[in-house]
């Protein structure tokens, strides 16, 4: 799904291309899903991140099409700005502020997968180690005491910020743009909306990233349609 | 023709790193006697007709859907 401004919707064609299947580009200004399996809103400064980032983004005519459909199960990804406009179409909850340092960051994290349930992460391990770019200035993830205890309890984390610890990961340590417990991405209730901060889309292939670990996202929500007629 | 006035501030228990570099210039500055920034944005909105109670009671509506967050933000609004 492309807005004016989106910057990553090509890197995310291409990682779904690598992972076997047609990436087809939607348009914000078409109230048209064109009959697509699932849908990627990429990264990038939709609308120059004027008013908040995604703000404007979440009321465009696609909007309009995606949002039912989410609602009735189809599996979208929000990646980075992606994240941003779901949150702010209350898609998933919470939102993304600042990030705590102010800098923008561009580094690769590593992340720990914390549910394997979503079709967008179905194809990695429980605990699995992710290197994975991070590049944003607004991804805090932010909610209110509740919210992200019924995250916890819900297991609807789905990726956190592993810590830098010498003794490995800690699932709940500092991140580095001051997201809440740690928190790298969630998903809703159902589970087939996910969106993260990270971008599993610039890291498919150690030729041209820090890993080949973003793959597993692009590949998972494949296996959800494996052997469904076509 | 009136005018209206938002005002969105972040929650105040969400954490403002704006801000924060706001008051640390100001510092910086000489002005030793700020104690703390939070920074927020003011809309100034131009609307048909007058500022009655329904025309404010619709742009608090506008306020909730699109110029505020109503997770992170929150707002005020008066007839300018």
């Amino acid at each position: 799904m492309t807005f004016p401004g989106s910057l990553d919707d090509t890197d995310a064609a291409r990682a779904v291309r690598y992972a076997g299947a047609e990436p087809v580009p939607l348009w914000h200004a078409d109230r048209d899903l064109r009959g697509v399996d699932a849908v990627i809103l990429p990264g990038g400064f939709s609308y120059g991140d004027y008013l908040r980032c995604g703000a404007i983004a979440r009321f465009s005519p696609v909007m309009a099409e995606l949002v039912p459909a989410a609602r009735s199960g189809l599996p979208v990804l929000g990646i980075c700005n992606g994240f941003q406009i779901l949150c702010e179409a209350h898609l998933l909850p919470g939102a993304l502020t600042r990030n705590a340092g102010l800098r923008f960051i561009t580094r690769d994290v590593r992340l720990t997968v914390a549910n394997t349930d979503t079709p967008w992460t179905s194809g990695y391990a429980l605990g699995q180690q992710l290197l994975v770019p991070l590049k944003s200035g607004e991804g805090a993830y932010t909610a209110d005491p509740a919210t992200l205890d019924e995250l916890d309890r819900a297991g609807r984390v789905v990726v956190r910020y592993a810590s830098s610890a010498p003794n490995g990961p800690a699932p709940n340590g500092p991140a580095p743009n001051g997201s809440a417990r740690g928190i790298a991405g969630v998903c809703n209730e159902a589970g087939n909306v996910v969106g993260l901060m990270p971008h599993p889309e610039h890291a498919i292939d150690p030729l041209t990233g820090p890993s080949g670990d973003g793959l597993g996202f692009f590949a998972s929500v494949l296996q959800a349609f494996a052997g469904a007629d076509k | 023709m009136a005018r209206v006035i938002v005002d969105v501030m972040l929650k105040p228990e969400i954490h403002d790193p704006q801000g924060e570099a706001v008051l640390s210039a100001s510092r910086r500055l000489g002005f030793g006697g700020v104690t703390g920034v939070r920074q927020g944005k003011r809309f100034e909105l131009e609307i048909d007709g007058a500022a009655d109670s329904a025309a404010l009671a619709a742009i608090e509506e506008l306020a909730r859907e699109l110029l505020a967050n109503p997770v992170i933000e929150e707002f005020t609004v008066s007839s300018g």
